[in-house]
Formats: structure tokens, sequence, C-alpha cells
């Protein structure tokens, strides 16, 4: 008696549970389906804009774009416009700006990957040598791109995506203190002593790896790039331009000023930052990040270009964010006709502006830009004769290295030229 | 139904076996109405649980993960068979509790001993068919200088023997419409009506409108249509539907010979089990894929340049790290626990809670501000304690080691506190009280009775003190970075880098990772720490002996 109630139970309860199940499953596909096609039914309507034919046919289905929460707003209308368009409907999903290059490179082989994402180009390296992006070709559109933006999203001879921003670093004058821009780093350093300035000049250094990425203008000016370019504006891993002789002349620059005190390592951005906006420094180097906190502390900020210290141009590293695409995309052909003419359309590249404050790289967005706030025109000029970070897997090698040594030389632990040199066997011996 | 009064109503003076039948009765009425809601509870739970099992299952058949499939399907059975039955009391308690460990823990580990038999990182990501695509999509190179093409897919007209085939029609400069599809060269298109440049109709096609083609978009994209018989003059391809470019391929696969031939050089790069296709030369084609490397990487381990050199050095700081970090941060903790147990101590309370504070703040906060007050010139420590003093702190390896163990300490000592705290309070006055009628000195006391008492409940905390120090990643990442580094020895290690912090140097430099080489890595390291935690707690196991 007891037994069978229980078994009953048992049986009742099974069943119970399979027959939730099942509804939950039934629930799940048959909610899908209709709206999909309500969908296309809704979209698919007259504006045929990428068709220019009269039929009006739907199409269905979905892209997914991974992009970061400032992104999101703007790609939402994009996003929007899209779909009206053409019935594709567009999945934004927000990401961690800093972890959607691990992630895109851990889940596109899965299949989980999207078909587009947002990032910065010297991620390129990694993405490519893991095989997760593929090259958009943009035709005759890479002429409206600045160079300098469409050089960094090359790869390998194949550009992978569509550039939205360039961002790099550039010289800050506290205006009150110093009424013009000067044209070398020595009459740099003259203007901002006579300013009466307790620093005259002041860059955010590492105590142990210095920072090659804000002294790069002026390695630059010695005519020593890292790696030798191209042709076609790419890095060359197997010419390693660092240890020539303007490398060697930086060295003992770069000892030259950290004996003067000029080059200090003991302050770093935090406290570079703090002494410009307190008005103690005349100048800083430093990115677009830390203007507007300036601003605030109410110094009158101008933007210059970076005076070199040799005799050669200052120019620094530019970093350029941009749209990728997934090599395993099912959806190649939505996803490039969202990138190359809605992301590479004039109004959003404006609109990520607006949200970003880096100048777009679009020329025609980038002009415009200029033309409406100085801050923004002061990076963008320096920026549009910078030179791409380089994107090669080699640099991994070379940044410990390279800070490590500046450091050291900084602080005079020995014969500039010999660590310098040791420094370039070592990178040498590393990326082999 | 006479029967049934009977049973229900007040038993007249039948056998007495009836009467515990209706016991019996009377309590499976009363278990039951008491458990109803239970069991209501239970269905709901189970019940959504297994529809969570067979939808996730259904999903993962679907994409064709079985394994992982049918490990939800008998996971999802065997919970909901537990719970179900009666009794199986210890298994209805340890079920959740399994479940975690399974995901979070044995899982993470098995995956990671996977792992580190594989050559998984940069440039060995996926599959091998994963890796063919991915070199056949970048190394299409865009004839220099060639136009681009308003391009019009066709499809052939006709409701019979029409093929489901695409075709291209593009217009060359001269305005001659051509059309060809897969291994059909382009060729004069014949009725074709040309306007803006795009073709809009052939005689015999249909153009197919922009939604279809989103809808066919895989067949468009990889639709290769050659421009002549020649091969060297490539190829139209189009990304977008609208726009063709004329392509060349760099490289050219051989499905039989399972080989990459580069079309200019002539070069043969072979599958050599390398997991890439390797050239005579040995140049590798990236990317490659992941395969199994067997013990590689633990070779690898020990035997590469950058980790042989520093490995001794680093291991020998490693443990003086731990060994000290624990020693100190417990030395410090018992001396403030007693003092702050000793009855004659004023408002203690609000002393302990001061005492905890560093434990409170997060540990990475607090290395990054001990950071900033060791600055060599414009640190607090420099400046205000020591008048202005220019103490290389961070910068001179001894300094620096002696800094991060000062760090640790700050880090580390409340936790010490409290459970001598904790310890301490649980050992009984009057021992200590015995042992001074006895003739003990007060100092004796303690060494004799309290310190061996606390030692017994504490051992095991100081064990497990001492593998998190031996991995304490945080502390060195943000504190030092491993610095200062002699740059003049040539390796990217330096004088507080502990095994933990190395391993991520050699094993991430800049964005390449390698995670086979820091699987092996973890894996050696966990036996390291394992094998001291067996041996000390066997030496405390003989000190419970001796109570």
């Amino acid at each position: 008696m007891r037994t069978t109630s229980e078994g009953l139970f048992r049986l009742t309860a099974v069943l119970g549970i399979s027959a939730l199940a099942l509804s939950a499953c039934g629930g799940n596909g048959g909610e899908e389906a209709p709206e999909l096609d309500g969908e296309g039914a809704e979209n698919g309507g007259p504006e045929e804009n990428g068709g220019d034919n009269g039929e009006q046919l739907e199409a269905s289905g979905d892209l997914t774009v991974w992009v970061d929460a400032d992104r999101a707003d703007v790609l939402a209308d994009a996003a929007e416009e899209f779909e009206a368009d053409t019935g594709i409907s567009v999945n934004l999903v927000q990401q961690d700006f800093g972890e959607i290059r691990d992630q895109f490179v851990s889940q596109v082989p899965t299949g989980e990957g999207p078909d587009i994402a947002v990032g910065a180009h010297d991620w390129l390296g990694v993405l490519v040598t893991n095989g997760v992006v593929a090259p958009v070709e943009l035709g005759d559109a890479v002429d409206d791109f600045e160079d300098v933006a469409i050089e960094a999203w090359s790869y390998d001879g194949q550009v992978y995506g569509v550039p939205y921003s360039i961002e790099n670093i550039a010289l800050l004058r506290n205006a009150d203190l110093v009424d013009e821009a000067p044209e070398t780093f020595d009459e740099m350093i003259e203007l901002g002593e006579d300013s009466g300035a307790d620093y005259p000049f002041v860059v955010g250094l590492h105590a142990q790896a210095a920072d090659p990425y804000h002294l790069y203008p002026f390695q630059m000016s010695y005519g020593a790039p890292v790696f030798g370019q191209n042709e076609d504006g790419s890095y060359d891993p197997e010419d390693l331009q660092l240890g020539n002789e303007g490398g060697l002349e930086f060295a003992d620059w770069l000892a030259e000023q950290g004996s003067a005190g000029v080059l200090n390592t003991n302050i770093d951005g935090d406290l570079a930052q703090e002494t410009f906006n307190d008005g103690a420094a005349a100048f800083q180097l430093t990115g677009p990040w830390n203007v507007p906190s300036a601003q605030e502390a109410g110094i009158n900020v101008e933007v210059d270009f970076i005076p070199p210290a040799g005799d050669l141009e200052a120019q620094p590293f530019a970093g350029v964010q941009g749209f990728f695409l997934s090599s395993q995309s099912e959806n190649t052909l939505a996803a490039t006709t969202f990138l190359v003419d809605y992301v590479g359309s004039p109004e959003v590249q404006t609109a990520l502006y607006e949200v970003g404050g880096r100048a777009p790289a679009l020329t025609e967005a980038f002009d415009a830009a200029l033309a409406d706030d100085e801050i923004v025109a002061g990076f963008g000029e320096v920026g549009a004769e910078a030179v791409p970070m380089p994107s090669i897997p080699e640099m991994g090698a070379v940044w410990d290295f390279w800070g490590a040594t500046q450091a050291a030389i900084i602080n005079g632990d020995g014969d500039p030229a010999q660590l310098w040199e040791q420094m370039v066997e070592d990178i040498e011996g590393a990326i082999e | 139904m006479p029967e049934h009064t009977t049973t229900s109503g007040p038993p007249p003076r039948e056998a007495s076996k009836l009467t515990r039948r209706q016991r019996q009765a009377a309590k499976i009425i009363d278990a039951t109405s008491i458990g109803w809601k239970l069991i209501l509870f239970k269905i709901v739970v189970l019940g959504l649980l297994c529809a969570t099992a067979v939808y996730a299952a259904l999903v993962l058949f679907m994409n064709e993960r079985w394994f992982v499939g049918s490990l939800v399907v008998v996971g999802g059975a065997a919970l909901t068979w537990i719970y179900l039955q009666r009794g199986a009391l210890p298994a209805k308690y340890l079920a959740p509790g399994l479940v975690f460990l399974l995901i979070f823990q044995i899982f993470v580990v098995l995956y990671s001993g996977y792992v580190a038999f594989t050559n998984y990182g940069t440039g060995h990501n996926s599959t091998k068919d994963h890796a063919i695509h991915a070199i056949m999509l970048q190394t299409q190179d865009r004839v220099p200088d060639s136009p681009t093409y308003q391009v019009s897919v066709l499809e052939e007209s006709g409701e019979l023997l029409a093929s489901e085939e695409l075709y291209f029609a593009v217009v060359t400069a001269d305005g001659e419409a051509l059309i060809g599809a897969d291994e059909e060269p382009l060729e004069p298109a014949e009725g074709a009506v040309v306007e803006d440049g795009r073709v809009t109709s052939v005689d015999g096609y249909n153009v197919l409108p922009f939604a279809e083609l989103l809808n066919r978009q895989q067949e468009v994209t990889d639709l290769v249509v050659p421009i002549s018989e020649d091969p060297n003059d490539g190829y139209l391809r189009t990304q977008d539907g609208q726009r063709a470019y004329q392509y060349t391929s760099r490289y050219v696969y051989d499905e039989a010979a399972d080989t990459m031939t580069n079309t200019e050089t002539g070069e043969v790069y072979r599958d050599t089990g390398e997991g890439a296709f390797v050239s005579e030369a040995g140049e590798q084609l990236m990317p490659g894929w992941q395969i199994n490397v067997g013990f590689d990487n633990f070779i690898r381990a020990v035997t590469e340049d950058s980790i042989r050199g520093p490995l001794i050095y680093v291991t020998l700081w490693t443990f003086a790290f731990a060994f000290l970090s624990v020693a100190t941060t417990f030395i410090l903790g018992l001396f403030l626990a007693m003092v702050f147990n000793d009855q004659r101590m004023k408002s203690r309370k609000y002393y302990r809670l001061v005492m905890i504070l560093p434990y409170a703040f997060p540990g990475f906060l607090s290395a990054l501000v001990w950071a900033g007050m060791m600055n060599q010139e414009f640190g607090f420590i420099n400046n205000v304690l020591f008048g202005g003093a220019s103490i290389p702190w961070l910068t001179d390896p001894w300094l620096a080691k002696l800094s991060i163990l000062i760090v640790n300490l700050w880090l580390g000592f409340p936790y010490m506190f409290l459970v001598c705290t904790g310890a301490l309070q649980a050992i009984p006055e009057e021992l200590s009280e015995a042992a001074q009628v006895d003739g003990a000195k007060a100092f004796q006391a303690f060494r004799s009775i309290k310190l061996p008492l606390l030692l017994t409940a504490i051992a095991p905390l100081l064990i497990s003190s001492f593998a998190f120090n031996f991995n304490n990643f945080n502390l060195v990442y943000m504190l030092t970075g491993g610095g200062p580094r002699d740059v003049s020895a040539g390796v990217n290690v330096g004088s507080t880098d502990i095994l933990i912090s190395m391993v991520y140097k050699v094993a991430f430099v800049g964005s390449q990772a390698d995670y086979g080489l820091a699987s092996a890595f973890s894996i050696l390291i966990f036996i390291i720490v394992g094998t001291i935690s067996v041996i000390a707690f066997r030496k405390t196991k003989s000190f419970e002996e001796l109570n």
C-alpha cells in the first residue's frame, strides 16, 4: 500500500517535471519564431536603402557586436538605422573595453564570439596571429580616412577593420605661465624656468620602467624608431632600429636630462598631473585623458606640438580605436555593410567623437572636430603627424627591456651607451 | 460503505491489529500533511532544475557537444533522483556542495592539467580547420591598382532546370558587362542592361535584391569568380554584396597533400606535427592550431634560457619570502593578541577594532598606497619619517625585499592577530595560574603551556598562510612589479620576483600568451606547495598527539 502510493507520487513528480521542462522549451521555441517574422515584416518595409531595387523581400538574422559602455549609445542609433534599412537586427553586447581582446580571442573559435567588436589597433598582432579577425576591404573608402588611422589598422598588407578615433600625447602648456609654444626641448625648459614655476616640465615616469611611450617623441627626434617601416607603413620586425646612431644619442640625452633633474623617475603619472594641476609646472607631456582634470583645477591649458630634442620631428605614438570583424562570422556580408557604410559614415564618426573626445579617424569628421574644439584640434594636429604604435607581436618583447633601461639611464646607473647597446642585444635575443 | 465508517469511527472492540493499522495510517496522513509544502517546493525547484538541464542539453546536442550535453543530463537526473527519494540524507546535504566543487574546482584543475599538455596560447588558439580558413582569409591580397567593381549577384531564372548557383555581373571601365561564376571565368553578358555602372538585368538571369543577398550571405561571400582562364589574373570576390575587388591568394591549400604553397616563391609549408604549417627552412605560418605536445611544456619550464638562469635565485627568494612573511606576521599578531588579551589593558575593544583595519582594506589598494609612500623623493616615509632622506626603498635590490616584507607584515598581521586572539581566549586561564603556583615565571608558563596549546590550534592556519604567500602575486605585482631588475643581466626577472610572478612574465610577454607553459608551471608550483603542506600537516599531527 505504502510503496504503491509512493511510487505513484514519484511517477507524478517525474511526469510533472518533464511536462514543465517540455513546456519551458516549447515556450521558448514557439516565441522566437514569430518574433523574428514580426521584425522582418516591420523592417523590410518600403525603405530599401541598400538594394537599389523595388522588390520588397525580407531579410532576417542578426549581427552581434561587442562594444564598451561609452560607445554603446552611439552604436545603438546606428544599429536602429541599419535594422530599418536592411531588416537585420543588431544585438549590442556591452563588454569592458579591457576585456574585449582576450575574450574575443578565446570566444571566436568556440563559435560564441561576436561578428564585430570594438578595439584598439595594437591588438591586431595578437588577433591576426590567432586567426580570429578577417580583413575588411574598404575599397576606395580608404582615402576618406586619416593616413595614420589606416596605417595603424593595416597588418601585413591588409586593413583589418574600420577605425573611428585617434589618440596620442601632446604637450600641455599652462598658458598663464608661458604664452608661447616652444620650438625645441631646450627652449621649452628655458621658457619653463623663466616662468618661475617649480618645475619647468613634467612627464610621468615609473621608477623602474620609466615610460617609453611618453619618451618616444624625443627618441624619434633623434631618428631612432623601434622598428623600420615597410613601404606600406607596416613595421618590419627584422629591422630593429633602436640601436642606430640616433638611439645612442638619445641614450646620452636621457642621461643628461636625468642628471639635470628634468626627467625624474620619482615623478610618476599621478604626481606629474598633480604638479601641473597645482600650477607648479609650466609644461606637461601627456594625453587628452588628463586635460579635463587640469581644466577643472582652473589651469588655462593650451595644447602644443611636442618640441624635439634632436634635429628631427618629435612624433609620438598614435593609438587608433576601431571596429574589427570576426574571421568566423557567418554574417560577413551584413557585418561588412554595417562597418563600411554605417560605422564609417561621418554621422557615426562624429557621434563617436562626441562621446569619446578623441579626434575621429574619418577625415571629414576629423576636420569638423578640429574646427569645433581647440583641445581636440591641438591633439589632432599632433596625431595626424604621429606614427602608429607597432602592433606586431614582436613589440611585446621590446617594452620591458626598453623601459627598464631608460629608467637605469635616467637614474645614472651606468654608462648610457653601454646600457643602450646591452638593451638592443637583449631585445634581439628575446625576439628570436 | 459500512466498512468505511468502521475505520474512521472510534474502534468498538475489534482486534488490536486494526488499531495499529489505523495508527499507521494516521501517521502517514500526518507526515504527508506536514510535508506537502516541502514537496511542492521540491517539485518546483527540481522542475526548474530539470527544465534548465533539458534545455541546456538540447542546445548542447544541437551544437554537437555530446560529452558536455550528456554530463548535464546525467547530472540533472542524479540530482532529481537524490532529492526525490526518501532518506539518503548525507547525499542531500552534500550534493549542492559537490556540484559547485566539480564546476569551480575539479573542472578548473583538470582543465589546466589538460592545457599543460597542449600548445594552447597565442597563435595556437583553435582547430586546424579554423587556422586554414584564417590563413586563406588573411593572405588574400587585392591586386594593386585594380578597380572597384560595382557588382550584381544573379541567379538563373526559370522555374525548372535552374540551378541554385550564383553569378557575379560587373561592368568594366569601357562599359562592357561581364558575367561569371565559380570556376566559370568572366565572359561578356548577353542582353545585359547597365544603369549607373551597375548591371540591372541580364537575359536568363534574375538579379538578386539586397535582402536576398543577406539571406544567402555565406554563399555570396564565399563565391570566387576567376577573372580569366589564367589563374595569375586573380579572382573577384565581394564582402558586402555591393562592391567586388580583384584578389590574388598568397597561399594555395592542397587538401590531398595537406600543404600550403606560396604562390609567389613556390615555398611549400607542411604540417609537421608542430601545430602549424612549417616550411623547409623552419618558418612557421601563423595562425597555427592547438595540438597535444606531451611533456614539452614541463621540459621547457626547467630548460628554457629565460627561466633557467634566474630559477634557483627566484625559488630561494620565494621560500624566504613566504617563510618570513608567515613568521613576522605571526610574531607581531601573537604579541598584539597577548597584549590586548591582558585584563589590565583599558578600552581593548577600540584598539582591537583599529588593529583589524589593514585587513579590511583591499590588498592591492594598500600595496599601491604603500608604493606611493615609499617613493624615494616624494614619499611620506622618506619625507616625513626620515626627514627628507633619499632612501631607495623600492629601487635597491635588498631594500625592495625588505619593503615587500614590511608591507606584507602590515597587510598580514591583523589576520594573525584575530586567530591568535581567538585561540588565546580558548585556553583556560587556570592553566597558567596553576603553573605560576608551581613556581613558573610568566614567560616560562607562556612558553611551555600556552604556546604549545596555541600552536596546535594555529599550525594549520600557518601552513595555509605559507601556501598563500608562496603565491602572493598581487602584492609583488602591485608594489614592485618584481623589480628592481639588473638591466645588465639580460633577463626580464627582478630581485623581488617570486615564482608565480616570474611565470607570469615568462608566459605572458607583452600581449603574447602561452597558456600551456603557464599551466605546466602552475602544476609544478602546486606540487611544491602541496608537498610542503603535507609534510607540515604531518608534523602538526604529531603535535596533537603530544597533547
